[in-house]
């Protein structure tokens, strides 16, 4: 018999690491010093040193530091545990054979300032990763560099700007206007704001796509630099009418940014370079599988086409014609370095590892296999929960908490319920279009009778729901902790261990 | 494909259920003509052995790893204890998201409040938020905020400044009414500069400590200069473990500290991920860019913590928000955490030192060489600048040959020093590997 709910698993209790400090406890050793020792005060004047002997800086031994991160790592949940359906996330399967060959130490020992013929290795595998999205994407230009989705966002729309400034000249002041859809991430407004641009909203169908209508009144009031939009959107929706949003931006002057969190729905069947898209980003962290670790590192490769590829960051990674690899940072049109050095390059290794263990075929056998669970999960859920879209979505289902809010329970209950059951819970509350919107995006990663048991408990929580409300609204049980009080901690924030902690944010 | 837990047959019957008869189907949003309808050109599978060999083949060809190296300039070398890269795989860690649901992300959130935390004890500050995305993307996060609060568009910033930072300031900052002004340091000391821009429109100062060539600034007296105007003091630190030694920017009373955590455990990875930290004032909280982690209690006085004043943030204030930052280093915050927590107070003093007295070490050695001299006289930590008879590219080629990284020639950087370099020595230098370094100079 398969166990419903979770248990209580083995949880310590572990104070903060400040807490557990003892005076002269040590985790460390160094090798004795091996040059002769000068006097501190004849290299670095006293003024210039510390004098708090690092006060309230713990103390603690090597097994102290293992037991308090093991205990605390005990407290979360993960993809390695079960089903993690956050709607826009993608939260797929981590590999270990990733993790290994970003730890090879030709890669992780390799000084980024290193020269270049000690380095070519490296650049090798920057170029073959560059190569490998221009494909998946149909977008030429590459630069890896972005460290993740948002920066992504703003290197793609500086470009746009970019080009808009040198084709339009000054007359590119009167072109500042990027829509948005009113479904898009809040990254997308905050990228558009860096590049100077301000913001119009373009509404949503009854059928959870761009209204193609008021696309078209917005761009015939002028002044369009460009769109942002997602695809498939964020309710999980293909934009079908895509090449035509396209063609109305382009035709009234301006350039198309695809936000790619959502690529894990194309890779291998479509490609935005072929729909008419001009710059994408992509998430790394989420289409090609690095790991997450608890809200980064990301890294956030922008692509985009041949004529906008002379804007992208310096330096690129170029093949030179006698097969070897170069820096170059000769770009007169580039919009700049967004970050030190080359981005992210250890989530580089893992993504192209990620490419070569799926190949081709797997590529394409994923989005299949992510698209199927979503649409799976999705029909085995619309008789409970309202599906706010006719249309079928793509790699995520989405709900709301209409039938449920009539017995007081609301898309946070439901959620937290989910946690009793063993799941982590969906994305809620996003987008923003839906009310009480419920995002589920199981990814490839897991297997029917994880998507069986993920329905049944949410049907479960939907009786529940009707029969014994107080319960799911009081969730979760089973937690180390119960819900916070956040309200209270937004209104005295406590954001760091002082020694009177305790006291202080007892009495917010 | 083994990542994908239903079998094909499987696949057929789901499919079934929801009434299709292929995964071609599933796709019928999709117009036809824009669906790709070949292979894409990439490889074909590769097993896990093969993957091994080939990645194993372009590190090889990175030889600059093994090889003794002086290059700092940003990244440092420095030894990282086992148990930093062992707990960083749990997968309770790697393998979760951001922690959006705090009653099942509690192993998260109290490692960003310690990381917080010692952050903010390290630069003597007031608060620290959860990561940025390194030392140069938190220096332009430190320019905006410094505009905000206080409503003045001009920066100056020395141009002893880590060179990197400063372009990726100018990239954030060039479509927003900010005015950077670059300021000349001084060309005996090292440090310091002219500040003749520096006046009451101006929103901060930002200098770098120690600063790419090395040398320590004087960053009491900047920070009065600073405040005489009514400007902010941002202080930048790309060598973490010098705050094992060094006074605090916080107790030379900067207002927001921001910089580079590779220093603390993190591989050098070519560049990244690495992480950076940004900390400030009480009274500028609601100003910070990025996330916050701070204490909450549940009904029955548990105490636990949360994500916090996320109306700062983009998913909530859009574009008026105080950062575009979304996904931040989480994870290289967590190897931060353990590295300051592994080698504690003591440990961060000792590294600190060994650095400081290995580099003395270096630079006596090597300034006593016939026609290498040390052109900055201000103290330096662990990085020095070493002004050498001829072009240091041909310097670093000949000491290259006799197989030794032998540091960074700034005119990668700065016109017209050409015979100059900068050396970094840290703990992991063995006196063997600076006594190489000397002979080959010789």
């Amino acid at each position: 018999m398969s166990i419903k709910k979770v248990t209580q698993h083995p949880s310590q209790n572990e104070a903060l690491i400040f807490e557990r400090s003892q005076t002269g406890r040590i985790g460390y050793r160094l090798p004795k010093l091996d040059v002769e020792a000068a006097n501190i005060d004849e290299l670095i004047p006293a003024a210039f040193r510390r004098d708090d002997d690092l006060a309230d800086v713990p103390e603690v031994s090597e097994v102290d530091v293992v037991r308090h991160f093991t205990r605390m790592s005990t407290w979360n949940y993960s993809i390695d545990l079960g089903l993690y359906p956050l709607g826009s996330c993608t939260m797929k399967y981590n590999s270990r054979l990733n993790e290994k060959v970003a730890r090879i130490s030709g890669f992780a020992g390799l000084h980024p300032l290193a020269p270049g013929e000690e380095s070519q290795g490296a650049l090798e595998l920057i170029y073959r990763l560059q190569e490998a999205l221009a494909e998946i994407t149909g977008l030429p230009g590459v630069s890896l560099q972005p460290a993740a989705g948002a920066q992504g966002e703003m290197t793609g729309v500086m470009l746009i700007r970019a080009f808009l400034d040198e084709r339009d000249g000054e007359a590119s002041k009167e072109r500042r206007v990027m829509l948005i859809p009113d479904s898009a991430h809040g990254t997308n407004p905050a990228s558009a704001a860096l590049a100077g641009f301000t913001v119009k909203t373009i509404r949503s169908t009854a059928d959870g796509i761009t209204d193609m209508d008021h696309l078209r009144e917005l761009c015939s009031e002028g002044g369009v630099a460009g769109v942002m939009f997602t695809n498939p959107n964020t309710v999980g929706i293909f934009e079908r009418n895509i090449k035509e949003i396209c063609e109305t931006v382009h035709n009234a002057g301006g350039l198309v940014y695809m936000d790619g969190a959502n690529m894990n729905a194309l890779v291998g069947v479509a490609r935005p370079g072929d729909m008419g898209v001009d710059v994408i980003h992509l998430n790394l962290h989420k289409t090609f599988s690095t790991p997450h670790g608890g809200g980064g590192p990301g890294c956030g490769p922008c692509c985009c086409t041949a004529e906008l590829a002379k804007y992208l960051p310096v330096p690129r990674i170029e093949k030179n014609s006698d097969g070897t690899f170069v820096l170059n940072n000769d770009a007169p049109a580039t919009i700049g370095r967004v970050k030190a050095f080359y981005g992210n390059f250890g989530m580089m290794v893992r993504a192209l590892s990620y490419i070569y263990t799926h190949g081709n075929d797997g590529l394409k056998e994923a989005t299949e296999a992510a698209v199927l669970n979503a649409r799976y999960l999705g029909h085995k859920l619309e008789g409970t929960f309202e599906k706010p879209f006719p249309s079928d979505g793509m790699h995520e289902a989405i709900f709301s908490h209409k039938n449920q809010a009539k017995n007081g329970v609301v898309t946070l209950d439901i959620a937290k319920r989910l946690i009793d059951y063993g799941f982590h819970p969906m994305t809620v509350y996003f987008p923003l279009v839906v009310e009480g919107a419920m995002l589920i995006e199981p990814t490839e990663s897991v297997g029917r009778a994880d998507l069986d048991a993920f329905a049944e408990a949410m049907i479960d929580i939907d009786r529940e729901a009707r029969e014994d409300p107080e319960l799911v609204k009081n969730a979760p049980h089973s937690t180390r902790i119960g819900r916070l009080d956040e309200a209270a901690a937004a209104r005295k924030p406590v954001l760091r261990w002082r020694p009177d902690m305790e006291a202080a944010g007892k009495s917010a | 494909m083994r990542y994908i837990p239903n079998s094909p047959e499987e696949r057929g019957e789901m499919l079934k259920e929801i009434g299709l008869s292929s995964a071609d189907e599933l796709f019928r949003s999709i117009p036809e003509d824009i669906r790709l309808n070949r292979a894409l050109n990439v490889t074909e599978p590769l097993a896990e052995s093969e993957i091994i060999a080939a990645f194993e083949e372009m590190a090889a060809r990175n030889t600059a790893t093994v090889k003794p190296s002086f290059l700092g300039a940003g990244v440092y070398s420095h030894y990282s204890p086992t148990i930093v890269d062992h707990l960083i795989q749990r997968s309770e860690f790697f393998t979760s998201y951001t922690p959006y649901q705090p009653e099942i992300s509690q192993g998260t959130l109290q490692y960003i409040f310690e990381f917080q935390t010692l952050v903010a004890q390290l630069t003597a500050m007031e608060v620290a938020n959860a990561s940025m995305y390194d030392g140069s993307t938190a220096m332009a996060e430190a320019y905006l905020m410094a505009q905000r609060v206080t409503r003045r568009d001009k920066v100056v910033v020395l141009d002893s400044v880590h060179p990197e930072y400063r372009e990726v300031a100018r990239t954030y900052t060039q479509h927003g009414d900010l005015e950077i002004v670059t300021a000349g340091f001084d060309p005996a000391s090292g440090v310091g500069g002219d500040l003749a821009a520096l006046d009451d429109k101006t929103a901060a100062l930002v200098v770098q400590s120690p600063n790419f060539f090395g040398c320590v600034e004087d960053l009491t007296s900047l920070a009065a200069k600073a405040h005489e105007v009514g400007a902010l003091l941002v202080v930048v630190v790309t060598e973490a473990i010098s705050l094992g030694l060094l006074k605090a920017p916080g107790a030379c009373d900067a207002d927001i500290v921001v910089g580079e955590g590779q220093s603390w455990g993190i591989p050098a990875s070519f560049g990244g991920p690495h992480v950076g930290f940004f900390a400030t004032r009480d009274k500028f909280i609601r100003q910070m860019p990025g996330r916050l982690c701070g204490v909450a209690y549940d009904k029955n006085g548990n105490r636990g913590f949360t994500l916090t004043l996320s109306t700062r943030e983009q998913h909530i204030r859009r574009e008026k928000a105080t950062s575009n930052i979304c996904t931040n280093q989480g994870l290289i915050a967590l190897a931060a955490t353990i590295y300051m927590e592994a080698m504690g107070k003591k440990g961060l003093q000792e590294v600190a030192e060994q650095n400081a007295q290995k580099a003395a070490y270096a630079k006596k050695q090597i300034a006593s060489i016939d026609g290498y001299s040390i052109p900055f006289s201000a103290p330096t930590f662990n990085e020095f600048v070493v002004r050498g008879p001829k072009p240091a590219t041909e310097v670093l080629e000949s000491v290259r040959e006799a197989g030794v990284i032998g540091g960074l020639a700034l005119s990668k950087y700065y016109s017209g020093r050409d015979n100059e370099f900068l050396v970094c020595v840290t703990e992991t230098s063995s006196k063997a590997n600076i006594d190489k370094l000397v002979a080959a100079l010789l």
